[in-house]
């Protein structure tokens, strides 16, 4: 990829993360950072080619070490996210 | 092949801007989440049929299968998926604070291990890559640094947040100094590392001073402004991310990484506004650490009045509207349960019930909403500072759980408060205000408050949860 096309797909998705963000009422904003959180476990992706290029011992450990924070990031982030959203759809006195 | 590979990433990072969308409504959040956490699944399995020069990422050059790597992916996938789920599954809702900053902290790691894997390579294939050196190693640098800080910083947040480290500030002299030293050496190391060729002292240099940031920037920071440094630490990690993906020319950290260094940056200040505070305050004012000697302001003197359960009963029994002020007390003590409780019997009598949730009460915003909702409180029922301040003069009782800083009024008349200009909940302008503590100690920001000498103001000491359930026992 050229510099300039990387540097407008980033700058772009800055934009939306602006816009984006502006609307959430503050209710959601736990949830939210949670959310956001678990989407920069996307780094994962980054952390698989580290490993799956590595070749020598040190290499393999760095690459492991960043899949398995990783992967923490993610499932962590995305299952905590869904038990607080999952408390907010529960019908109020649904349940008596 | 690679451009099913470039597709797929591209409804990865369309899938991230929609769960934020989504999550502009509590009915659609939880789907947005999902959309998000399927977005992701996409982007590894497509990540898994990347090229490595002219073979499969999977094989070596030989053609061969790589096991070993293989195998490590495979553990590492399990051993953090399994770990990850059950922490995140078992942790209470009250921790949810410190589990965020942990698995933001683990994130900006992994940022940091990606760099430091990917600074060697830079220089062996720089003729064969669209992007220029300096750019690639300019941005592997910045996010060997941003990553670094963000592991450290977010581990004492945790730890603050878990209290294994003090709350309070923890200050040193010359402390601003020295950070400021570490700042530019640095900047210093970042530019010897982006004027010459491959350098691995000063590489390591930069990483270890990053670590060093992170601890030395977060620990003089008290624990009330906590939320506000996780919020911006996720904004860094969501830099650090994106800027990987320039390193590794990588589409869906790019976008993951940017919409999350930008919302979580807008966050951040919004947090900061709630508090009426400038960012730059909560980061470097030491916030609580020596005002604790400050006693209330002279115009409130008085003595604190105490009461029981039972007394606190008969003074429910006769109002007619309620607000309910929750803060972190109710969430240690995990109080909510038994404060719906107590709500639905004042309901129950035609009593009017309301929750006031101040933006920074608990350690997040939208923590009270969490636990309150976790309670099954009505949705209906929670009002924000600005819908429930206009109430409180016509309010027969006020009762604050575990909520202090708040609603302390010094904030509102005395200037020489560390709080003054922060937006409050008026609780002393109710006809009576119980305010249920386990103490007499200052909150989070370390300072007195003056509404407990108020006259109409009576305190109901003890464990939130405990004493709740001893006045909704009492209250028939």
């Amino acid at each position: 990829m050229t510099l300039i096309a990387v540097i407008t797909i980033f700058v772009l998705a800055v934009f939306v993360g602006l816009e984006v963000i502006a609307k959430v009422p503050q209710t959601l904003h736990t949830p939210l950072m949670s959310a956001t959180n678990a989407i920069h476990g996307v780094i994962l992706v980054g952390g698989v080619i580290v490993l799956l290029r590595a070749d020598e011992p040190i290499g393999l450990t760095i690459g492991f070490l960043a899949v398995l924070f990783g992967v923490l990031n993610v499932i962590g982030g995305f299952v905590v996210t869904d038990r607080m959203l999952e408390m907010f759809k529960r019908k109020p006195r649904s349940e008596k | 092949m690679s451009e099913w590979i470039d597709i797929a990433y591209l409804i990865t990072a369309v899938t991230f801007m929609l769960a934020l969308k989504l999550m502009n409504g509590p009915k659609t959040a939880r789907h947005g989440n999902l959309l998000a956490a399927g977005g992701m699944a996409l982007a590894i399995v497509a990540t898994l049929f990347l090229k490595d020069g002219d073979h499969s990422i999977l094989r070596n050059s030989a053609g061969e299968l790589k096991n070993t790597n293989l195998l490590l992916l495979v553990v590492a996938t399990v051993i953090g998926s399994v770990a990850g789920a059950w922490s995140a599954r078992r942790v209470q809702m009250t921790a949810m604070p410190q589990m965020v900053a942990l698995f933001n902290g683990l994130g900006g790691g992994a940022v940091a291990l990606v760099a430091v894997a990917e600074y060697p390579k830079l220089f062996t294939h720089a003729e064969a890559e669209a992007m220029p050196l300096g750019i690639r190693l300019a941005t592997t640098v910045l996010s060997l640094l941003i990553g670094g800080i963000s592991f450290t910083g977010s581990m004492i947040a945790f730890g603050k947040l878990q209290e294994r480290l003090s709350g309070r500030p923890i200050t040193w002299t010359g402390q601003k100094l020295i950070n400021l030293g570490y700042l530019l050496c640095a900047i210093a190391l970042i530019f010897v590392l982006l004027n010459n060729g491959r350098m691995d002292p000063p590489f390591f240099g930069l990483l270890a001073l990053a670590l060093m940031l992170g601890v030395t920037l977060v620990l003089p920071i008290g624990g009330a402004d906590m939320p506000v440094v996780i919020s911006l630490l996720n904004s860094f990690t969501g830099c650090a991310a994106g800027l990987a993906g320039f390193v590794l020319g990588n589409t869906a950290l790019l976008i993951g990484g940017g919409l999350v260094g930008a919302s979580g940056l807008i966050l951040t200040l919004d947090m900061c506004k709630a508090m009426n505070r400038p960012l730059s305050n909560v980061i470097f004012g030491a916030f609580g650490s020596n005002s604790a000697a400050l006693g209330p302001s002279s115009t409130a003197q008085g003595s604190v009045r105490s009461t029981s359960p039972e007394d606190a009963a008969i003074i429910f029994g006769s109002a007619n509207s309620v607000i309910i002020v929750p803060g972190y007390g109710m969430a240690v003590a995990q109080a909510q349960h038994v404060v719906k409780e107590l709500a639905s019997k004042l309901q129950a009598q035609g009593v009017d019930v309301k929750y006031a949730v101040h933006p920074v009460a608990g350690r997040m915003p939208g923590h009270m909403n969490v636990l309150l909702a976790e309670a099954d409180v009505p949705y209906e029922q929670l009002y924000d500072l600005d819908e429930i301040n206009a109430a409180f003069p016509e309010t027969d009782v006020a009762l604050v759980i575990g909520a202090n800083d708040v609603v302390n009024p010094a904030a509102r008349s005395d200037k020489s408060s560390p709080i003054y200009g922060m937006p409050i909940l008026d609780v002393d302008k109710a006809r009576t205000i119980i305010v249920c503590k386990r103490g007499m100690a200052p909150g989070f920001a370390g300072i007195e408050n003056e509404l407990f000498l108020r006259p109409n103001c009576l305190m109901l000491f003890g464990n939130a949860k405990s004493t709740i359930a001893k006045l909704a026992s009492v209250l028939e």
